[in-house]
């Protein structure tokens, strides 16, 4: 899937299609969230897709911020067929990408009438201030240092249920309300070999992971949020902290 | 359970570990090991043999940018190094990324002999990984094999400790 360029994607005239209004739930699910993956690597993208996956995410995944905008139909200066209009919950995009950064993808999603509500949210191996300011400031909707962690995805995604489950109408936030930040320290480094028993939400020590039981249950049905599934709110904030502190790799 | 079992179950336990104290594999080697699961019982494989021909190629591409008979572009080769650190931080491979770090900065002064050597470490060390986890997945296979139960129902009940 993600090693071709990208594969599956939901047109709203398919969703029309099935049964909206009927009184039984139809098969798909009109709350699944639909996320396009930008990523030159093809190594993120894979766990890029496994994350968003994980979080019940349908996922498209595209190689560069070219492909974003044929998919998206944007690449063209004729606008796509208002009936045709894809389905986009979220578009994540890598930062330093050939040809077009993600920045440049940010600007051109933005400048589109039909996806500048779709929240962008950009990644980067880098720790950069000035980089992320000016995404923020460009309507990116959060910023992920990488390597992304499922805790960072698990955030977006319950961030973006609740705007999906709101009207199609006013459900974009203002980039200024979407975007906050968080004076907390980090948390404390991932890495450790004590053999605490921890709850199911990252980071796992490797002890705990080659030893002790997986909680592979939990795996099975992670799609709704089960309890301790959630990253606690130390970590988001931490790593928004981590994020805003110069100097930390 | 088997003695035998057992004990290749322990020195499975400490292999790995020791792959963490020696700073082969970091924090995320275990994000990527707690994504796996039984609908998914191979991405780690996957992604790491994605992240080997990664190297392959990356190490490939900037050999030959070093080279260069002429002058040496050293911005090429630092798009190189910025995509295998890229790479080798998404899978926890951190002795590589390490290097990387240290390769940018050297490219970035033009430091011609400071990135040959520095190509060379990324080498033995990619190689390096690569063969040991190759034996702590044959070590896994091993085990699994010595009990001709549900392969899977076995990998966990043997190598996660699960009851």
């Amino acid at each position: 899937m993600a090693r071709d360029g990208g594969v599956s994607c939901l047109r709203s005239s398919e969703m029309l299609n099935v049964g909206l209004g009927g009184m039984e739930s139809p098969p798909l699910d009109l709350d699944e969230v639909h996320v396009l993956a930008v990523d030159d690597s093809l190594v993120d993208r894979i766990v890029i897709e496994r994350l968003l996956r994980i979080t019940s995410c349908k996922v498209t995944a595209v190689d560069s911020g070219w492909r974003a905008l044929e998919f998206l139909g944007l690449d063209n200066e004729k606008a796509s067929a208002e009936l045709d209009r894809l389905k986009v919950d979220m578009i994540i995009t890598d930062y330093c990408m050939p040809g077009m950064t993600g920045y440049e993808l940010l600007k051109k999603i933005k400048e589109s009438s039909s996806f500048r509500q779709v929240p962008v949210v950009i990644m980067s191996s880098e720790n950069v201030l000035t980089r992320i300011d000016m995404c923020l400031e460009e309507g990116a909707e959060d910023f992920l240092l990488k390597p992304v962690k499922l805790a960072d995805v698990k955030r977006l995604r319950n961030h973006l249920t609740g705007d999906v489950k709101l009207s199609n109408g006013n459900k974009r936030k203002l980039p200024e309300d979407s975007v906050t930040v968080h004076a907390l320290l980090p948390p404390p480094p991932a890495l450790t070999l004590s053999t605490d028993s921890s709850d199911s939400s990252p980071p796992l020590s490797p002890v705990e992971v080659f030893s002790s039981p997986l909680s592979s249950q939990e795996d099975d049905d992670v799609l709704t949020t089960s309890p301790g599934s959630s990253p606690t709110p130390e970590e988001s904030m931490g790593r928004r902290q981590k994020m805003r502190s110069p100097g930390l790799d | 359970m088997d003695s035998h079992v057992a004990q290749l179950q322990m020195q499975y336990r400490n292999y790995i570990l020791s792959l963490y104290q020696q700073g082969f594999l970091d924090d995320q080697f275990t994000e990527l090991k707690s994504l796996q699961d039984d609908g998914s019982p191979d991405f780690v494989a996957e992604v790491l043999s994605l992240f080997f021909d990664d190297c392959v190629k990356l190490v490939g591409n900037m050999a030959r940018a070093l080279d260069q008979t002429g002058t040496v572009d050293f911005s090429q080769v630092g798009a190189n190094v910025h995509q295998l650190k890229g790479s080798s931080s998404s899978v926890g491979a951190k002795r590589v990324k390490g290097l990387c770090i240290n390769f940018k900065e050297l490219c970035e002064a033009k430091n011609y002999e400071g990135c040959v050597r520095c190509l060379q470490q990324v080498d033995i060390e990619y190689k390096t990984l690569k063969a040991k986890l190759q034996d702590m997945f044959n070590v896994s296979v091993i085990i699994v094999h010595m009990n001709p139960v549900s392969v899977w129902d076995d990998f966990n009940k043997i190598i996660l400790g699960k009851e």
